[in-house]
């Protein structure tokens, strides 16, 4: 048996790991990484790259296919556009593909050495990787847990047969005629619009009385528009209860209590993903859990010493960015900086049609905070850019305390909108007031002129409303 | 629809000019005929405007704390039918051929109502700025920690230079719009070197509060200025045994709850000391003056108008006993309990609270071992009245305990010399260490 030992050894090369390896090599830290499958984890093999290029593929072929009905108001007309999803699904592995030995290239100009294998926990300073050329034990000074998430299966509806997760969705070869998708939260409307886009009959059973629950009902409100015009029927306060017996529909109990059946090639089973504690020796170090996940502090450090936990395992949001800023942050403290979690807010995109933007605090939760706040909204119906885009939908709103102008939380609907998740996430980090941004001169014509205008609107002297 | 301005009329004889102290409306309200409008002082008995009519506010003609001469126009409303102003334009003058540019326009700016005290600038600001104002608006942060609870904002590389330094940003303060932290205020707290931990609690206060001087306040500040700087003050301070007159304090008040058919007052000690310097003026009646410095002329009243200084919620005030010369022990007793009853209420009457020819001061139970008096200006005498306190006093063989009060008494040394203030309050003392004497003549 191999034995090596290092400085810093992350376990899981997703977007939390690779970060954190990476950092740690430029700071001089002997660092391995292991990984069983390829660089990139969840986010760039089955995740955000992949979904990201097929909801792009769909978007583009919706627009022709809308051409071809004649009812361009561009003025574009063509004829029979068809879709190869077979070579669609080969230029997203090629993309992939590009990234992961990205990934790779960038961990070894690092200096971090990889090893491909299933890592387990020995004690807490050694693990044991299984990799194809045997058995190799690595002790290491700081060990960084960076397993990630898997989707959630249903036991009455488990993955297999076509009962598919995101992952196999995204490795499509054709588009299922009938998708029926369990859970409208915004992995199911992202993947379910791309495919109802792609010309499948699409439905969404959601247990809730409305999609995108995490969101409030007027930001949500352009997607459920756009939901009806894909044609894509929305079961709310529906149950999915199983697999009918010859395997082709989805059976469901209606939000009135009725049994129904829903014929489906593909049923979609995106009810949210959980942790990845099982498989790599957790019960054997014992760490304290904050409920499904890992407990850790602002340092992101484990109830273990040297034990340090990051990404999706340690809890929500489970989002690649944040896994990214913790990785950095924990690669800098194991180099021995003075470092603790200080992030103001953690963006959040969806990819829906029209996309979702949210940073910092809802009106909701700023109102939760107890003091007086101003919001403002301007909507891209009175935004030059959005109408030259075809996409008048949707709006920006900023909410901010009253007393002082402080931004606490920006939110924007419409097309393209997660460009402008950048300038959200600078304005709450940097402490802006309504004022800061009102005040900064945004370039004409954008849609990012939406968001001084919105800060202007909250002053109460829009200039465009 | 017509206009109708109401101009701030005559509250009160010989008054040229009144401050605004407060409104009770706004432009915009709609009003009923006797809604107060607004609240202005003089001297110091504040009156209430009502309006006459029913409208609608259009303009304000004064901020709080500018006074205003009687007969300047105050609001302007809009009223049903043709309100009390002309109309301007040619609608009713058919034969008003003239170009408009020669019409005398009704702006509010056109005439200037108010006679502006106040520096600020320009007529036509007429918000009702609120008495008190913070003025900055945003909140003063050089130095104060940020209130409990609210988290230190800071730019993500001040954050890290923070962290890099050792230093927890919750104990730095912003100088920054919203209370920032900036990298100039991370110098400013190494450059203060490491500060001993402080416990909550013991947290800066750096914040300043302007508050503006108006109204009640503003006429006490001016009086006590003219007091301090016109009048040469002379203090006299003598203790006087008032033992005998306690007793005959309590051995009326008892008899008074015996006496039958009249309602007589509770007495304090005040109503005698009243009466003794009723009777020392006799002796002495220049103490019982007003001077006219800049005439050069003492009015020297016949009447002895005592006034009492009373503290109110809103400050001191003095309401006056008149005529305390041709006052029972108990018509005096009576009226300083109904003035203070006014006073403290905010129902005094101007009439109430003026016309005084000497002051009684009194801080009760609070009154101290000694005070300096301000003299009410344009008097020349002022009596305080100290804490009474059971003292041990030397009666040649032992001490014995005798309930002994100070009294603390300023004169205008101008005209009234220390030999006569020193006989006036020894006189006094005379009579109220045996308090039979003010009772015969």
């Amino acid at each position: 048996m191999k034995e090596i030992s290092c400085k810093l050894l992350v376990i899981g090369a997703g977007p939390g790991g690779y970060i954190c390896a990476i950092r740690a090599g430029q700071l001089g830290v002997d660092t391995v990484i292991v990984e069983a499958g390829k660089p990139g984890g969840t986010c760039l093999n089955v995740g955000c790259i992949p979904s990201k290029a097929l909801i792009h593929a769909a978007e583009e072929f919706e627009k022709v296919s809308h051409m071809a009905g004649g009812n361009s108001p561009l003025g574009i007309s063509v004829t029979a556009p068809a879709l190869d999803l077979a070579k669609t699904i080969a230029w997203k592995d090629g993309i992939v593909s590009r990234l992961n030995s990205g990934v790779a290239g960038l961990l070894k100009k690092a200096g971090v050495k990889t090893v491909h294998g299933w890592a387990m926990f020995r004690d807490g300073k050694t693990i044991e990787v299984e990799t194809e050329t045997g058995s190799q034990v690595i002790r290491a000074e700081a060990i960084v847990i960076a397993t990630g998430s898997a989707p959630v299966d249903l036991s009455f509806l488990p993955f297999g047969g076509p009962v598919i997760s995101s992952t196999e969705a995204l490795a499509l070869s054709e588009v299922p005629q009938k998708l029926a998708v369990v859970g409208g939260g915004y992995i199911g409307l992202e993947l379910g619009m791309a495919f109802a886009k792609m010309g499948a009959k699409v439905t969404v059973v959601e247990a809730l009385p409305r999609v995108l629950a995490q969101y409030d009902a007027e930001l949500t409100r352009p997607v459920v528009k756009r939901l009806a015009a894909l044609g894509i029927e929305v079961m709310l306060g529906a149950k999915a209860k199983g697999l009918s017996t010859k395997g082709d529909a989805l059976l469901i109990e209606t939000s009135d209590g009725k049994s129904t059946k829903l014929a489906a090639d593909k049923i979609l089973v995106t009810v949210g993903r959980k942790p990845v504690t099982d498989g790599w020796g957790l019960d054997q170090i014992d760490l304290d859990m904050a409920g499904k996940f890992i407990r850790i502090d602002d340092q992101c450090r484990t109830s273990m010493r040297g034990i340090f936990a990051i990404g999706d395992v340690t809890g929500e949001p489970m989002l690649a960015h944040r896994a990214m800023a913790q990785g950095e942050m924990v690669a800098e403290i194991i180099a021995g900086h003075k470092r603790s979690w200080d992030k103001r807010s953690i963006p959040a995109v969806c990819f829906t049609d029209p996309e979702l933007v949210t940073a910092g605090l809802s009106p909701e939760e700023a109102k939760a905070l107890g003091g007086e706040i101003k919001i403002g909204m301007f909507p891209f119906a009175a935004n030059g850019r959005a109408m030259t885009k075809l996409g008048e939908d949707g709006f920006v709103r900023v909410v901010a305390r009253a007393d002082n102008h402080l931004v606490l939380g920006i939110q924007a609907v419409g097309q393209g909108v997660s460009e402008l998740a950048a300038a959200f996430g600078l304005a709450l980090e940097m402490g802006a007031r309504l004022e800061d941004i009102a005040g900064t001169i945004h370039a004409h014509p954008t849609q990012g002129e939406g968001f001084q205008e919105a800060a202007l609107k909250a002053l109460g002297h829009a200039l465009h409303i | 629809m017509g206009e109708h301005i109401i101009k701030l009329p005559d509250v009160g004889e010989g008054v040229a000019e009144a401050e605004l102290v407060e409104w009770h409306v706004k432009i915009g309200d709609i009003v009923r005929e006797d809604t107060v409008l607004a609240a202005v002082m003089t001297d110091k008995a504040t009156v209430e405007i009502p309006s006459p009519v029913d409208g609608e506010i259009l303009w304000l003609g004064a901020e709080i704390g500018d006074t205003v001469a009687i007969g300047s126009p105050i609001v302007r409303l809009k009223v049903a039918g043709e309100g009390n102003v002309k109309p301007q334009s040619g609608e009713t003058e058919a034969v008003a051929a003239e170009p408009p540019v020669k019409l005398p326009t009704p702006k509010p700016e056109a005439a200037p109502p108010v006679v502006k005290t106040s520096p600020k600038a320009g007529g036509t600001d007429v918000k009702p700025a609120p008495a008190v104002s913070k003025s900055p608006q945003q909140p003063s942060v050089s130095g104060s920690p940020r209130p409990e609870g609210e988290k230190p904002l800071a730019s993500p590389a001040v954050r890290l230079r923070a962290k890099e330094a050792g230093i927890d940003l919750r104990q730095v303060a912003g100088s920054g719009p919203a209370g920032r932290i900036g990298h100039e205020d991370i110098e400013a707290f190494l450059a203060r070197g490491p500060q001993v931990a402080r416990a909550p609690g013991l947290a800066r206060n750096d914040a300043i509060q302007d508050i503006k001087v108006v109204g009640l306040r503003r006429k006490i500040a001016e009086k006590m200025s003219l007091s301090k700087s016109r009048i040469p003050h002379i203090t006299y301070v003598e203790e006087i045994d008032v033992t005998a007159l306690e007793d005959l304090r309590a051995a009326l008040n008892k008899e008074k709850r015996a006496a039958k058919g009249v309602e007589r007052p509770k007495l304090t000690l005040l109503p005698f000391l009243m009466r003794a310097m009723v009777k020392a003026i006799s002796d002495q009646p220049n103490l019982n003056s007003l001077f006219d410095d800049e005439a050069g002329i003492i009015h020297q009243h016949g009447g002895i108008h005592i006034g009492i200084a009373a503290q109110t919620p809103s400050g001191l005030v003095v309401p006056v006993v008149k005529h305390a010369e041709a006052r029972d022990i108990w018509e005096c007793g009576a009226e300083v309990i109904r003035l203070a009853e006014a006073a403290k209420s905010g129902t005094a009457t101007r009439d109430e609270l003026s016309g005084s020819t000497i002051t009684i001061t009194s801080l009760g139970a609070m009154g101290g071992v000694a005070t300096t008096p301000v003299i009410n200006h344009p008097e020349v005498a002022i009596i305080g009245v100290n804490k009474m306190m059971v003292r041990p006093v030397w009666d040649g063989t032992q001490f014995i305990p005798r309930k002994m009060m100070n009294l603390s008494s300023s004169f205008d040394h101008r005209v009234i010399d220390g030999w006569d203030a020193a006989v006036f309050i020894q006189r006094i003392k005379a009579l109220l260490e045996t308090p039979a004497l003010i009772f015969v003549d």
